[in-house]
C-alpha cells in the first residue's frame, strides 16, 4: 500500500459516522462486544482483555449536523457533547454496547449520567481518575475503580478476564504506544515527511481500530511514506495543545500546516500516548497500570498538578525534545480544561521565552481565513525575530 | 356594538386586531413602533378600527352598488388615506414653519421659509398621486411616505430657492416625530366622509347609487364601536401602556394567536426581528412549553437585514435567490456580527450568491430547530410565523428539515402572521369578558 | 420581629438575617486581622467544606465562592472580572473565578473593605466541581499559596461505595490533616473535631426544619432566595461554632411564629404580598441583580418552596448528619454527598420529591452560564422532570457575578408568560 492508500483508508475510517469498522469487526467475532470511550484516557487494556474492541468517540466532527443534540445544551456549552447525542439518538452508536465516560470536566461527567437516562439498554459508567498520585492512596482508589470495570465487563460478556488475559492486552497496547511514539519521534525529525494533516488520519483511525491492526498500519506509514520524498519547506516547528477532547476539523489542521507550520507534537488523541513508556508485565496487571499512570503519565489539564513547580513541565519537555520554535495553543470554545489551563501555560512558556500564539475554534469551525491569518503571523514572527 | 381588542407592541411595528363578540375579526392596524408607547398603541388601535369600519362597510354595502364593490371600497379607502395624509401633510407645514423660526439659520431662515412654502405646495399637489390606484409605496407610515417625497422634491426646490439642503433636511428631522406622534382619532369620521365624495367623483358610475351608498356608510360611521376590553402585548420595555390586568405575555398571545388561525395547531415557530421563539400548545391554544433565543440576534429577521444589505439586494429578493442554487454550501454560523465578513469570504472562495443565500437559510433553520427541539420538539400541526415565514427559502428548508426529523407533517403558514400576537391577545380579551365575566371597562364616549 | 415598614423604603430584615449579617462581618475582619493574631488562613470551597476540621487547627476561614458572591451583591465584581479578563483570562470560563483573581490584582480588598491576606493554606476540595480544581492552581500559580488536594470522587452510580469513602478518609489522614497541622502549627485532636461535629448537628437539625417548613400553605419562607442567607452559616465559617446553632435556633422560632400566623416569607419589600405560585427552583441564583430577580417573583405572588442550590453545600433533608462516632468517615459522606456530586438520575430524584412533597405548581431552572456543574444538561432535567411529574418547566438564563449576563427584560418576559401559563392551566382544570 502506497502511503496515500493508507491516508485514504485512514480518512474513509474518519468520515464514517457508521462506525462501519467496529459493525465489521463485530460481525467478524459474533457475540463480541464493543465498548465506546470518551477522551481523555481509559485503560483500554481492559476493555481490550475482555475480548472487547474499545471504540474512541470525539462527537461527530464538522460533517455532522446537529439538530436533536441541540436540544440537550445551552449555547455556551462546547460542542462534542451534543454531536455525540446526535450520533447515539440517530442510531450510529448503536453498535456500541457500551460508553465509558472519564472524569475530563463537568460537561462530560454530566453527560455519563444523561447517557443513563437516554440509553437505558447500554452500559454506561463514569470512570473516576485518580488526583491523589500516592499508590496506596490514589492507587488503591484507582485500582478499585478498574476492578469495578473489570466486573462490569465480565457481567456484560460473560467471561473472566484473568490477569493473564491483562498481561497480553497491556503487551499489545505497550507495542501500540512504542509505535507511536516511534510515530511521533519520525514527524518531529522529518516533519515534512509526515505531515499532520496525515498522521491526524492515522492516530483516528486507532479509535475504531483493533489496536493490534492499528499497530500495523501506523507503522506501515512510517515505512511508506520515509520511501517518498516529499518537499521540505521553511516552515516554523511547533507544539500543539489544548484539542485533547472536542477536536478541531481537518481543515483547521491543514490551515495551520498552510500557514507556515510543522506541527512536531501534540495531544489530540492522548488516550493513545497519555502513558509515556511501556507498563510493565512483572506485576499485579491493574496495579502495574495504576503505577503507570500514577507515575509515568503525561500532564493534561484534567490531572492535578501536585506542586506548582510541576505545572507547564510536559510541554516545556516537549517543546525542548521535539525541537519547537513555538506553542500553538488551540482550544475549543468553552471548553473548562483548556481555558482555565491557559494562562498558568502560557505565563511559564513566556517566562521560558518560548513564543505562543492561541485561538479558540469548534469542531465544526467553518471560517479557516482568520486562522490562516493569525498561524500566518505567528510562523512569521518565529522565523522572523527568533535566535537562529 | 362589542369589541374586544388586541394590541401587540412588537420592537419594529406595533399591531392591533379588532374582533366581535363572535369572535369575528373586523380589523387589523399596524404602525410603526416609536418611542411613544402609547401614541403607537392608539394609532395601531385606530387602523384596526378603521379597518373595521370597512369591513361593516362590506357587509352593508353589499347588493347596494352594482358590480364592483370590492373597486369601490378600495376607491374609499385610498381617498381616505389621502384624506389622512393631507390633513398629516398640512399639520407638517405648520410645524415645519414654526421650527424654522427656532432652528438658529441666521440670515438663511427666510429663505428656507419660503422654498418650504414651495416645497409643501408640490407635495399637497401630487398627493392623490401617491393614493392613485396602482400607486405603489415602499411603505404605509406617513414618515416613510412623506419623507421619501420631501428627500425627493427637497433637493430641487433647494437649488432653485439657491437655498441650502441640508437646512430643509434639518427641519423634516426635527419636525417629523410631533407629527408622527399625533393622534387624528377626531378626523376619522370627516376622512371618511370626504374620501366619500372624493370616491364619487374618481367614480362616476357610482354616483348613481350615491344615495344607497350614504345612509348604509353614515350608520355604520353613527355606530358606537365599544372597546370592551383590551389586552396589550410585548416586552423589553420598561412599561406597557396598560394596567397590569390586561397585559398578556407575549408568548402567550403568540401561541393563542396561533391557535386561533390554526385550531389544530400544536407546535408554533416564531421568527422575529431579533428573537426566535418555539412554543407548544394544547388544544385550548394555551401554552405548554417554550423556548426562546432572546439573547442572540443570529438566523433572525435582522441578520437577514445585514445580509441584504451586504448583497445590496432588497430583503425580499433573498428568498427567490436562494431557491436558484445547485448546491448547498455549508455555513456553520449566522451570527449577526459576522455576516458580513462570513459572506465576503464565501464569496471570495468562488462561492455562488445562490449557492450560499441557500447555505444561509439552512444555517437560520437548523437554529430554529434547535430551539424546537428545546421546546418540546415539533408535533402535528406546525406553524411557522414572523416575517421570515414570508421567505420561500427559509420555509423550503424548513420543510426539509422537518420532514428529515420528525416526518410528513402539516406545515401552517399564513401571511397575515405578523398579526398572531395581537390576535391572541384580542383573543384573550374576548375570554376575559365572554368566558371569566371581566366587567368591560367603562369609556368616556369621544365626540365624533 | 422587626417592625420596619415597607413605606420607609427600608429593606426589610428579620432577627436572623441581623446575626447572619454580623456572623459574616465579623468573619471577615477576624480573616482580615489573622496575621497580626497570629493565626494561619486557610481557604477552602462551599462543596466539601470541611469547616469543623479546619476549626481544629485555628484557621481563620475564607470561601473564595462566598467572597465573589458578596461583590456580586455589592456589584463590584463586574469590575473585578474585567480586570481578571484583561490579564488574560478568557470570557468563557467561570466568573467565580475571575472575580476572585480581579479581586486579588488589585490588593484583595473583600467585601467589608478591609483588604485580606492571601491564605497559607488552599484546601482544595475537588467536590462536585472540576473549575475548582483549577481556580486554586491559579491562585498558586500566581501567589504561591500552598495547596493540599482532597479528591472526592463522582458518584456516578448514584451511590457511595466503600472504596470512594475509604478514598476521601486516607486522603484526609494522610495529607490533609498533617499538611494542617505543619501549617498551622497545631496538633490534630481528633476529640475536638468530634465536639464540633456535635455542635454541627444541632445546627443542622434547625436548619433542615427551616427548610422543610415550606411543605405549609403558605410556606414561610422563600427556599431559594430567602434560603440563601439561611444556608449561609451552614456552608461557610460557622457549621460547628456555637453562634451558629445559636442562629439557626432564632431563626427557626421565627419561622415557627410566621407558621402560627400562617404567615407567607419575608422580602425585602415587607411581607410576601400572598402566595399564588408554588415553584422549585434548580441551578444558583443571579447575585448582581439578586433582589431584581426576587421581585420578579414575588411580585407575581410566586414562592419558591425547595431548591437544590440551597444542598449545594450538603445535602440535610435527606437524613444525612454529622456522625461524631466516626468522624472522617462522616466527613467524607458529608463531602460525597454535596448536591454538585450527585449524578444526572439522583438530581432529578430529588427535583421530583421535592415537586410532589413540597407541593409545587411547576419547576424553574436558573441555567448559569459560568455553572458548566450545574448546567450542563439542564435541558435534560427540564424535560425528565415535567415528564415525571407532568408540571410545567420553565428556563431562564443568566450567570453568577457577572452583571453583563442577566437581562432584565428578557427574564422577566420568560417568567411572566411561565406564570400566566400556570394560570392559564389552571383556569383550564377549573371549568
Amino acid at each position: 500500500m502506497s502511503v496515500q492508500d493508507i491516508v485514504k483508508r485512514c480518512e474513509t475510517l474518519f468520515e464514517d459516522l457508521e462506525f462501519n469498522a467496529v459493525k465489521q469487526w463485530k460481525a467478524a467475532h459474533p457475540g463480541a462486544k464493543a465498548i465506546g470511550y470518551m477522551p481523555i484516557y481509559v485503560p483500554r487494556e481492559i476493555v481490550h482483555a475482555a475480548g472487547m474492541l474499545p471504540v474512541g468517540i470525539f462527537g461527530g466532527g464538522d460533517q455532522l449536523e446537529v439538530i436533536q443534540g441541540d436540544a440537550y445544551y445551552q449555547s455556551y456549552i462546547c460542542r462534542i457533547p451534543r454531536s455525540t447525542i446526535e450520533l447515539g439518538l440517530t442510531g450510529k452508536l448503536d453498535c456500541l454496547d457500551g460508553m465509558l465516560f472519564p472524569s475530563i470536566c463537568d460537561v462530560i461527567r454530566n453527560l455519563s449520567g444523561m447517557w443513563q437516562i437516554m440509553f437505558k439498554d447500554k452500559y454506561v459508567k463514569y470512570f473516576d481518575l485518580p488526583q491523589n498520585y500516592d499508590d496506596s492512596t490514589g492507587g488503591a482508589f484507582y485500582v478499585h475503580e478498574m476492578q469495578t470495570l473489570c466486573g462490569d465487563l465480565e457481567k456484560i460478556s460473560n467471561r473472566k478476564i484473568t490477569d493473564d488475559d491483562l498481561r497480553r492486552s497491556i503487551a499489545v497496547y505497550n507495542e501500540n504506544r512504542r509505535a507511536i511514539r516511534e510515530l511521533y519521534a519520525y514527524r518531529a525529525q522529518k516533519p515534512w515527511q509526515a505531515p499532520t494533516s496525515e498522521v491526524y488520519l492515522v492516530l483516528r483511525a486507532g479509535a475504531v481500530l483493533p489496536p493490534e491492526e492499528h499497530t500495523v498500519l501506523v507503522r506501515q506509514y512510517i515505512g511508506e511514506t520515509d520511501k517518498e520524498k516529499r518537499p521540505q519547506r521553511d516552515n516554523a516547528r511547533v507544539v500543539l495543545t489544548g484539542s485533547f477532547c472536542e477536536q478541531p476539523p481537518l481543515g483547521l489542521i491543514k490551515s495551520i500546516e498552510m500557514a507556515g507550520c510543522y506541527v512536531v507534537d501534540d495531544d489530540f488523541q492522548l488516550c493513545q500516548s497519555m502513558l509515556l513508556d511501556d507498563v510493565s508485565l512483572e506485576k499485579d496487571p491493574l496495579q502495574a497500570l495504576s503505577e503507570a499512570f500514577l507515575h509515568r503519565s503525561a500532564q493534561t489539564s484534567s490531572k492535578y498538578d501536585e506542586k506548582k513547580e510541576d505545572k507547564g513541565r510536559h510541554l516545556l519537555r516537549q517543546v525542548k525534545t521535539r525541537g519547537a520554535e513555538g506553542v500553538i495553543f488551540a482550544a475549543a470554545s468553552f471548553c473548562d480544561p483548556a481555558l482555565l489551563e491557559r494562562p498558568m501555560l502560557l505565563e511559564i512558556l513566556a517566562k521560558h521565552k518560548v513564543p505562543y500564539t492561541a485561538f479558540k475554534y469548534a469542531e465544526n469551525t467553518g471560517q479557516m481565513a482568520p486562522i490562516r491569518e493569525q498561524t500566518g503571523t505567528f510562523a512569521d514572527s518565529i522565523k522572523l525575530w527568533s535566535a537562529a | 356594538m362589542k369589541t374586544f381588542i388586541g394590541i401587540d407592541l412588537g420592537s419594529t411595528t406595533t399591531k392591533a386586531v379588532v374582533m366581535d363578540e363572535r369572535q369575528t375579526v373586523l380589523g387589523r392596524g399596524i404602525t410603526n413602533s416609536r418611542s411613544n408607547y402609547d401614541t403607537a398603541a392608539t394609532i395601531a388601535k385606530q387602523e384596526a378600527l378603521v379597518a373595521a369600519r370597512f369591513f361593516l362597510f362590506r357587509k352593508t354595502l353589499s347588493g347596494a352598488v352594482d358590480g364592483d364593490l370590492d373597486g369601490f371600497l378600495a376607491q374609499l379607502e385610498r381617498d381616505f388615506r389621502l384624506e389622512q395624509y393631507l390633513e398629516q401633510l398640512a399639520d407638517l407645514e405648520q410645524v415645519c414653519e414654526r421650527n424654522v423660526a427656532t432652528a438658529k439659520f441666521g440670515d438663511a431662515a427666510a429663505g428656507v421659509a419660503a422654498a418650504l412654502k414651495t416645497l409643501f405646495s408640490l407635495l399637497q399637489k401630487e398627493a392623490p398621486a401617491l393614493f392613485a390606484p396602482g400607486a405603489r409605496r415602499k411603505s404605509d407610515f406617513f414618515r416613510d411616505i412623506a419623507g421619501a417625497q420631501y428627500l425627493a422634491l427637497g433637493e430641487q426646490v433647494a437649488k432653485d430657492a439657491s437655498v441650502r439642503y441640508d437646512m430643509l433636511l434639518n427641519v423634516f428631522d426635527r419636525s417629523i416625530i410631533e407629527v408622527e406622534n399625533r393622534v387624528y382619532d377626531a378626523s376619522i369620521k370627516t376622512h371618511l366622509l370626504a374620501a366619500l365624495e372624493r370616491a364619487f367623483v374618481a367614480l362616476p358610475h357610482t354616483r348613481a347609487f350615491s344615495e344607497r351608498i350614504r345612509k348604509p356608510i353614515q350608520s355604520v360611521l353613527d355606530t358606537d364601536m365599544d372597546e370592551t376590553y383590551v389586552v396589550g402585548t410585548g416586552y423589553g420595555r420598561a412599561r406597557l401602556p396598560f394596567s397590569k390586568e390586561h397585559i398578556r405575555s407575549e408568548i402567550l398571545c403568540h401561541g393563542l394567536g396561533a391557535h386561533v388561525m390554526y385550531p389544530d395547531t400544536a407546535t408554533v415557530l416564531d421568527i422575529g426581528g431579533q428573537d426566535t421563539k418555539a412554543i407548544q400548545v394544547d388544544r385550548q391554544g394555551i401554552v405548554e412549553s417554550f423556548q426562546m433565543n432572546d439573547r442572540c440576534a443570529a438566523g433572525c429577521g435582522r441578520y437577514l437585514g445585514y445580509i441584504a444589505d451586504e448583497m445590496n439586494m432588497g430583503l425580499h429578493e433573498l428568498g427567490p435567490l436562494a431557491m436558484k442554487a445547485t448546491k448547498t454550501v455549508r455555513i456553520n454560523s449566522t451570527c449577526t456580527v459576522f455576516a458580513g465578513a462570513e459572506l465576503r469570504d464565501r464569496l471570495a472562495l468562488g462561492e455562488k450568491r445562490e449557492d450560499i443565500m441557500a447555505g444561509l437559510h439552512r444555517a437560520i433553520v437548523l437554529r430554529a430547530m434547535s430551539i424546537l427541539a428545546r421546546s418540546g420538539g415539533i408535533r402535528n400541526e406546525f406553524t411557522f410565523t414572523g416575517g421570515v415565514a414570508k421567505n420561500e427559502a427559509a420555509v423550503k428548508a424548513l420543510t426539509d428539515l422537518v420532514r428529515e426529523n420528525y416526518g410528513e407533517m402539516t406545515l401552517n403558514i399564513n401571511p397575515d402572521s405578523i398579526y398572531t400576537g395581537a390576535l391572541g391577545a384580542a383573543t384573550f380579551a374576548w375570554r376575559a369578558v365572554m368566558e371569566e365575566g371581566k366587567t368591560a371597562e367603562a369609556r368616556e364616549k369621544v365626540a365624533a | 420581629m422587626n417592625t420596619k415598614t415597607a413605606a420607609k423604603k427600608e429593606v426589610v430584615k428579620e432577627d436572623a438575617m441581623w446575626l447572619q449579617k454580623e456572623m459574616i462581618n465579623r468573619n471577615y475582619h477576624e480573616v482580615a486581622t489573622a496575621r497580626e493574631a497570629g493565626r494561619k488562613v486557610s481557604a477552602t470551597f462551599v462543596p466539601g467544606n470541611l469547616n469543623e476540621l479546619l476549626m481544629c487547627f485555628d484557621f481563620a476561614r475564607r470561601l473564595p465562592e462566598t467572597d465573589a458572591l458578596q461583590n456580586g451583591l455589592r456589584k463590584k465584581s463586574g469590575k473585578m472580572i474585567m480586570d481578571a479578563e484583561r490579564d488574560g483570562h478568557s470570557e468563557d470560563v467561570c466568573t467565580y473565578v475571575k472575580s476572585d483573581l480581579g479581586m486579588m490584582l488589585q490588593g484583595q480588598v473583600g467585601p467589608t473593605g478591609e483588604p485580606m491576606p492571601h491564605p497559607d493554606l488552599l484546601l482544595l476540595s475537588y467536590t462536585g466541581c472540576f473549575t475548582f480544581m483549577k481556580w486554586f492552581e491559579l491562585v498558586r500559580q500566581k501567589y504561591d499559596c500552598e495547596t493540599v488536594m482532597l479528591h472526592v470522587p463522582y458518584q456516578g452510580d448514584g451511590k457511595i461505595s466503600p472504596a470512594m469513602r475509604d478514598y476521601v478518609v486516607k486522603q484526609l489522614k494522610e495529607k490533609v490533616i498533617p499538611t494542617c497541622e505543619r501549617i498551622s502549627g497545631v496538633k490534630f485532636d481528633i476529640d475536638r473535631l468530634r465536639e464540633y461535629m456535635k455542635e454541627s448537628v444541632k445546627a443542622e437539625e434547625n436548619l433542615v426544619r427551616v427548610l422543610q417548613s415550606a411543605k405549609h400553605r403558605p410556606s414561610p419562607i422563600d427556599g431559594y432566595f430567602g434560603a440563601v442567607y439561611y444556608i449561609g452559616p451552614m456552608f461557610t465559617a460557622f457549621r460547628g461554632v456555637a453562634d451558629a446553632t445559636r442562629y439557626y435556633e432564632v431563626l427557626w422560632s421565627e419561622v415557627e411564629a410566621r407558621i402560627k400566623e400562617g404567615k407567607g416569607p419575608v422580602t425585602p419589600e415587607g411581607d410576601h404580598p400572598g402566595e399564588k405560585y408554588r415553584l422549585v427552583v434548580e441551578g444558583p441564583p443571579n447575585w448582581t441583580s439578586f433582589r431584581d430577580f426576587w421581585k420578579m417573583f414575588y411580585d407575581e405572588g410566586a414562592v419558591v418552596v425547595a431548591s437544590t442550590y440551597s444542598k449545594v453545600g450538603g445535602v440535610y433533608d435527606f437524613g444525612f448528619r454529622h456522625d461524631a462516632s466516626r468522624p472522617l468517615e462522616s466527613l467524607a459522606e458529608y463531602c460525597l454527598g454535596c448536591y454538585t456530586n450527585l449524578n444526572f438520575p439522583q438530581r432529578i430524584d430529588m427535583i421530583c420529591r421535592y415537586m410532589d412533597e413540597y407541593q409545587a405548581d411547576g419547576l424553574l431552572i436558573n441555567s448559569i452560564k459560568s455553572c458548566n456543574s450545574f448546567s450542563a444538561g439542564q435541558l435534560l432535567i427540564l424535560r425528565e422532570v415535567e415528564k415525571r411529574t407532568g408540571k410545567p418547566a420553565a428556563f431562564v438564563e443568566s450567570d453568577l457575578v457577572d452583571p453583563r449576563y442577566f437581562s432584565a427584560a428578557n427574564i422577566k418576559n420568560r417568567l411572566e408568560s411561565y406564570f400566566q401559563m400556570i394560570k392559564q392551566k389552571r383556569m383550564a382544570v377549573a371549568a
